[in-house]
């Protein structure tokens, strides 16, 4: 495999070469260094990783690299996945984490091959495009001085005059949209240049793929927010739940908008062996771009139907329901009041959450103190929950029930640590008791609970859905698109179109008349130019028709040494296809 | 189109039974393909061909005086033999007349039925219960398509049903443009029966509507150039397992040992097309799919990008296309430029087509990622 291959396959002859020469845009492959010193081996180096070979390894290897990021959870991904991981294998997990193997995808090595194989793309491809503008620019190379070496060839005798055969060939050429030039006694031809056109384009189009990933992962940005049933937000940092930007889009750089959620439907399936899977979930939203109100649209968000304000994209990630909580101290005040969104915990719904009570007061002790809830909502409760615990049994709101435990204590507001909304810090608080077991409460919808130990009463109002929202700033993707379309495209004229050279010479013979020879070479994987040809030489007979006495198998070309006695091959035909099926006679050709 | 409801159980029914009923049938015709290749003979093939190709000589030959044109092609082979094409117009006619004489060239075999007769007549029965198959099969998947109104693919068992259905397809479809592809027959019934048998014993779940992540026109696109590759590919993962096969047959009959690879019977090889034809076959097809492959994982990554709000994010679903794709350019940048052909070739062809696989089945049953949808 030292010496490859310009992609055709040709007998070795010197003067072949100039014909066959840019018929591919494949490079040849270099022996070894040459020339010496550092500036030989770089060379050196350099025409190895622009050489098809190490392309190829560099393919193979791109390929291979991408699989640990499909079985190892990745930051990129799912980081809770990621910490869950390694707490169950911590043997490995530090080896792992060295080797990058949880951000497989941004690693040192990863990138190494891709970058590396972009780096061979760009040294093969921009030569090859400048040779190939230099190959459009000039005439199809001329014919080689021995026709009967190319792959496909044909010859016969005609009393037509030889300038006049070279004329036809010519028009007939160009008839069939073939770029020809008559010099020197011969035609030379080549069409397809659209293959080689294709073929740079879908290289070229790769960098366009990854300047747009490039693009969109310096200057992309994702924030997260999760808003109940009549609830609004404008797009600032302070607003947002949670914000990952980038070098280019930052705290500073988000699209100013306000978003409100209106109202949230889902509906699920109530029967069948998927019963409860999820069917169809809308937000129905308000919103304005930058500061003026009076621009307030209305728009809806579904799952696959983001909706694009400024440079932004919102889409529908989640939901659940947000029970409405009023808490009352021992006096009757209203101490709380608000609405609690609990997060979904399986996918009938279950939801847990808790409810802070940070002002309640003074209690019945008679000092300050502060309460804390915590509990389950269940869109449809069970009838017992022996045996399962409270658990949904569906997603939908048919039975929906609050389960809440109540603590009295310090809830650990006030030390200006950040605190988790969805989670009870119960180190400082006490589980209120009733008849020696902890106090639990069962609420429908519009029930109290009077709390032990007079510390007041919970109301479960009632309950609203929320919904949570990603808001994605990712420019990048039209350069993208652009790229994988160009790509297809180029993809398809690489693939589709042959790319070949036809060469005819009509010469005077010394003993009278004329020989006309015509000759053919494509890239290997082609079985249609033997066909073309074939129809070529049908065409060109109509001003070249062959002589009488003229027998198909040439005498005419002496220098034609594997030219087959054709009529004795026409006679024995022993395995010719063909012949299986007489009906379809040009059933072999198209196979091929 | 968005409704919770709506599904019709009697046409899910339907559907149920005639995926059953089209099973029923193509084992049938994988009974008749077998009869076809057991009693087909190799015998006479010699003989036949002889005095066909006499005919057809006789027939050019009587033409000849009015020939008005004709031309022989001289056609080097890959492996140094040379084969020639003659094409002959007739004077007022209009018409050409091709015939290929050969010289050193691997030549195709005659077929399964080889010139048996009842062989054939088996072949024949075979194709047209493969037919019969395939409309109960299409039936049964618009069946389901229709009980729920909306495209009937979007889960497992449902991509499976369309998935054989693209190969019993593009076979038939071979068949009908002429191609000399019956040994193909075979293969592909025990192929789809097994693609059939795991869809309705494994995967089976009942007809539903789809979860909201798959609400999207891009599903139909997405999903169906997907399942049609899938259907290409395996196709041309036949034929390269076929061609891998005659190759070896071809040594072992040159080394001079008289019985195929495994203890097989040579008559079955001779009756098979030529391995260069086999190795043709599975380059065209993958060379074909490999846009609309690029295509499929283009417009996954549109509808992830309306889904999710990215378009690329190594989830697992897409890093396995993206290995089957790099794969699949890997084995076309070999055969194209680094001129790999035959065996090695091959081998990357498989190697392409088991990532596939991979992707196909490993990746929805074994990791979890956002592919993972209703019941499996
Ligand atoms: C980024 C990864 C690459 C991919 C996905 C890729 C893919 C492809 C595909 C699908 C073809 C079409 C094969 C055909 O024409 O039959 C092709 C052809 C070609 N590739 Fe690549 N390629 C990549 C990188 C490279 C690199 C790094 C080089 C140069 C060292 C290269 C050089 C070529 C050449 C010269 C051809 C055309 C051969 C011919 O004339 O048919 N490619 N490539």
């Amino acid at each position: 495999m030292s010496k490859t291959t310009t992609g055709t396959e040709l007998p070795p002859a010197p003067d072949d070469d100039t014909a066959a020469e840019r018929l591919s845009t494949a490079p040849v492959e270099s022996e070894g260094p040459t020339g010496i010193g550092v500036l030989g081996w770089a060379r050196w180096m350099w025409r190895q990783l622009t050489s098809m070979r190490v392309a190829l390894i560099l393919l193979f290897l791109l390929s291979l690299a991408a699989i640990p990021g499909s079985l190892i959870p990745q930051n990129g991904q799912n980081q809770f996945k990621v910490q869950t991981w390694k707490a169950q294998h911590t043997t490995v997990a530090p080896i792992y984490e060295k080797l990058q193997l949880f951000d497989v995808y941004s690693s040192i090595w990863f990138s190494a091959i891709y970058i590396l194989l972009f780096v061979s793309l760009a040294g093969c491809i921009v030569p090859r495009t400048w040779q190939f503008v230099g190959v459009l620019r000039s005439q199809p190379p001329a014919a080689p001085r021995n026709l009967t070496r190319m792959p496909v060839y044909a010859v016969w005798r005609t009393g037509a005059d030889p300038e006049q055969v070279n004329a036809a060939a010519h028009r007939l050429l160009r008839k069939r949209g073939f770029r020809a030039n008559l010099a020197g006694g011969s035609v030379a031809a080549e069409k397809g240049y659209l293959r080689e056109v294709g073929n740079l384009l879908f290289h070229l189009s790769l960098f366009a793929l990854l300047g747009g990933f490039a693009w969109a992962s310096l200057a992309s940005g994702t924030g997260g927010k999760l808003m109940v049933e009549g609830q609004g937000y404008s797009n600032t940092i302070t607003q947002l739940d949670d914000f990952t930007g980038t070098r280019f889009y930052n705290n500073q750089d988000l699209d100013p908008f306000y978003l409100k959620l209106d109202n949230f439907t889902s509906k699920f399936q109530d029967k069948g062996d998927q019963m409860g899977a999820a069917r169809q979930f809308t937000a129905n939203v308000e919103y304005f771009e930058g500061s003026d109100e009076s621009k307030l649209k209305k728009g809806t968000i579904e799952v696959n139907h983001p909706l694009e304000i400024g440079g932004s994209k919102v889409f529908l990630i989640g939901h659940g329901y947000a029970p409405v909580i009023t808490v009352k101290n021992g006096k009757g005040d209203v101490v709380y009041h608000d609405v609690v969104p609990f997060l979904p915990q399986d996918a009938n719904l279950t939801s847990t959450g808790v409810v802070k009570v940070s002002d309640y007061g003074v209690g019945p002790g008679g000092d300050k103190t502060q309460l804390g809830f915590s509990g389950f909502f269940l869109p449809t409760a069970p009838l017992s929950f022996a045996g399962t615990g409270p658990i949904s049994l569906f997603p939908g709101d048919a039975a929906p029930e609050l389960v809440l435990n109540a603590f009295s204590g310090d809830l650990g507001t006030d030390s200006g640590l950040p605190q988790n909304i969805y989670q009870l810090n119960t180190s400082k608080l006490t589980q209120m008791q009733q008849d020696g077991q902890p106090a639990k409460a069962l609420l429908k919808p519009g029930q109290a609970w009077t709390l032990p130990d007079g510390y007041g009463s919970v109301t479960f109002e009632g309950y609203k859905q929320w919904a949570s929202f990603n808001i994605s700033h990712r420019p990048g993707n039209e350069i993208a698109l652009t790229g994988a379309v160009l790509a297809i495209l180029g993809l398809i004229g690489s693939l589709f179109i042959q790319r070949r050279r036809i060469w005819v010479r009509a010469v005077p013979l010394p003993g009278g008349g004329t020989q006309v020879e015509l000759a053919g070479l494509a890239r290997s994987e082609s079985a249609k130019i033997a066909e073309e040809l074939a129809e070529l030489a049908v065409d060109l007979q109509d001003d070249a028709p062959a002589a009488e006495e003229d027998a198909p198998d040439a005498p005419d070309a002496p220098d034609a040494p594997d030219a087959p006695d054709d009529s004795a091959a026409a006679e024995e035909a022993p395995e010719a296809p063909a012949a299986e099926d007489p009906t379809a006679p040009a059933d072999q050709n198209s196979k091929e | 189109m968005h409704l919770a409801s709506g599904v019709d159980p009697q046409l899910a029914d339907l559907s149920n039974k005639l995926i059953y009923s089209a099973m029923a049938v193509y084992t049938i015709a994988m009974f008749a393909h077998m009869f076809e290749w057991t009693f087909g003979s190799k015998g006479a093939v010699a003989v036949r061909s002889k005095e066909q190709a006499g005919n057809l000589a006789e027939t050019v030959a009587a033409a000849e005086p009015k020939a008005a044109k004709k031309v022989t092609v001289t056609v080097a082979g890959a492996k140094g033999g040379t084969t020639t094409l003659t094409r002959t117009v007739l004077a007022g006619e209009g018409a050409t007349v091709v015939t290929g004489g050969r010289g050193e060239e691997e030549v195709d075999g005659p077929g399964a039925a080889g010139t048996n007769e009842k062989a054939d007549l088996a072949g024949r029965i075979a194709v047209s219960l493969t037919v019969l198959a395939a409309l109960l099969h299409g039936g049964g998947i618009v069946a389901r398509g229709l009980s729920v109104s909306r495209w009937p693919w979007g889960n497992m068992y449902e991509f499976s049903c369309a998935f054989a259905f693209a190969m019993t397809g593009s076979y038939l479809v071979l068949l009908a443009a002429r191609k000399n592809v019956r040994w193909l027959g075979l293969p592909v019934a025990v192929a789809v029966l097994l693609t059939l048998g795991i869809a309705t014993q494994v995967l089976y779940t009942d007809s539903e509507q789809l979860v909201p992540a798959l609400h999207s026109y891009w599903l139909a696109i997405h999903v169906s150039t997907a399942i049609f590759c899938g259907g290409a590919f395996y196709a041309a993962f036949i034929s390269t397992l076929m061609y891998l096969a005659k190759d070896s047959f071809d040594k072992r009959m040159a080394a001079g040992l008289t019985t195929g690879p495994l203890g097989t019977s040579p008559s079955i090889w001779r009756r098979l097309p030529a391995a260069s034809t086999f190795d043709k076959l599975s380059y065209r097809i993958n060379a074909l799919v490999f846009p609309l492959w690029t295509f499929t994982i283009i417009a996954g990554a549109i509808w992830a990008e309306a889904a999710w709000g990215k378009y690329w994010e190594w989830d697992p679903k897409e890093t396995w296309s993206f290995i089957t794709w790099v794969a699949y350019a890997c084995y076309l940048h070999a055969r194209a430029t680094a001129g790999w052909k035959g065996r090695k070739a091959a081998y990357l062809a498989l190697a392409a087509f088991a990532c596939w696989l991979f992707n196909y089945y490993g990746v929805n049953i074994f990791v979890t990622g956002k592919h993972s949808y209703a019941g499996i």
